[in-house]
């Protein structure tokens, strides 16, 4: 657990929840052959949030409450680099 | 009665929203940093781009010290209409259920549409009767309603769908057709289409109209 006094470095993957339609994911899917590569399936297109933050246990309420929309939205929180310095 | 026009930065359409509700009742602009509603009867949450539409739709105005207002304000019965950004914003902040998503053509639709009144039974559709046919205009490009399947039950059931695109020309794949909706006390309401730009028949359609002459007759002195 990180405590209050080094810096985490996170990375949020924010995606649209299965089953809600992704019409940007499917533009991307249709593209792909036209240049050549074929066989690429069930694309989705999302967005990622970087941050760096003191308290990496309220990672997971900040991505509730603002980074994502839990309604349309899954995410998934990646910790990079904890360090025990404090800057 | 009066009304109150939220503007925020980013804010385009609060000047045609004040206009439109000018004709049914005094109207006065209110600032996303204020935070008490001067009294207004009614708030109007009007279209635009609130903060840039950064990180989603709607997703930042929420934060505005005038939410907190606008919020109380609905959690005590008193009437908010948010069109557009303003249904965006309302969705946002929990006050309605539901979310916007990108069209699902993935371009920005700006046409007039036709919309069909499902309840006449709300303060904003009241000068209206159910199966009456609007024709306001859209322009928005994350305009498609969503809301889980259990959702949408509660929703019909409890009579919160009160417009719907219609048979045959949702324009932004929006589920079940569902052009705006209101919350279980029916006095929070939000709709993509635009009424305030459809107030005056030297637009072609004076139908918007209807609703904010609703709010109006709702709110007058017995």
């Amino acid at each position: 657990m990180a405590g209050a006094l080094g810096r985490v470095k996170a990375r949020v993957l924010i995606r649209p929840k299965e089953g809600i339609l992704d019409p940007q994911g499917q533009a991307v899917e249709r593209a792909l052959p036209a240049l050549g590569f074929e066989g690429a399936s069930e694309v989705r297109v999302g967005r990622m949030v970087e941050l760096e933050v003191t308290d990496s246990s309220r990672l997971d309420e900040m991505c509730q409450r603002l980074l994502a929309n839990p309604l349309i939205e899954d995410y998934e929180v990646l910790v990079l680099e904890e360090s025990e310095a404090a800057p | 009665m009066r009304f109150g026009v939220v503007r925020f930065p980013g804010s385009c359409d609060e000047v045609d929203a004040l206009m439109a509700c000018e004709r049914y009742g005094e109207a006065e602009l209110l600032w996303h940093g204020d935070r008490d509603l001067r009294g207004v009867d009614a708030v109007v949450i009007p279209g635009g781009f609130s903060y840039g539409d950064y990180l989603r739709v709607g997703a930042i105005a929420r934060f505005s010290p005038v939410m907190d207002a606008v919020s109380d304000h609905a959690l005590h019965g008193g009437p908010v209409l948010g069109i557009c950004n303003g249904f965006q914003v309302l969705c946002e902040a929990g006050l309605l259920p539901g979310a916007l998503l990108p069209n699902a053509g993935l371009r920005f639709l700006c046409r007039q549409v036709d919309v069909e009144v499902v309840s006449g039974n709300t303060p904003f559709t009241r000068a209206c009767g159910a199966g009456d046919m609007l024709s306001i205009p859209v322009k928005h490009f994350s305009g498609r309603y969503y809301a889980p399947e259990e959702s949408l039950r509660e929703l019909d059931a409890h009579g919160q769908i009160i417009l719907r695109y219609a048979q045959g020309h949702n324009p932004n794949g929006s589920v079940a057709d569902i052009a705006g909706v209101c919350n279980r006390d029916k006095n929070v309401m939000g709709l993509m289409p635009h009424p305030e730009h459809a107030v005056d028949p030297l637009t072609g359609s004076s139908d918007g109209g209807r609703l904010f002459e609703s709010l109006a007759t709702a709110l007058a002195p017995a």
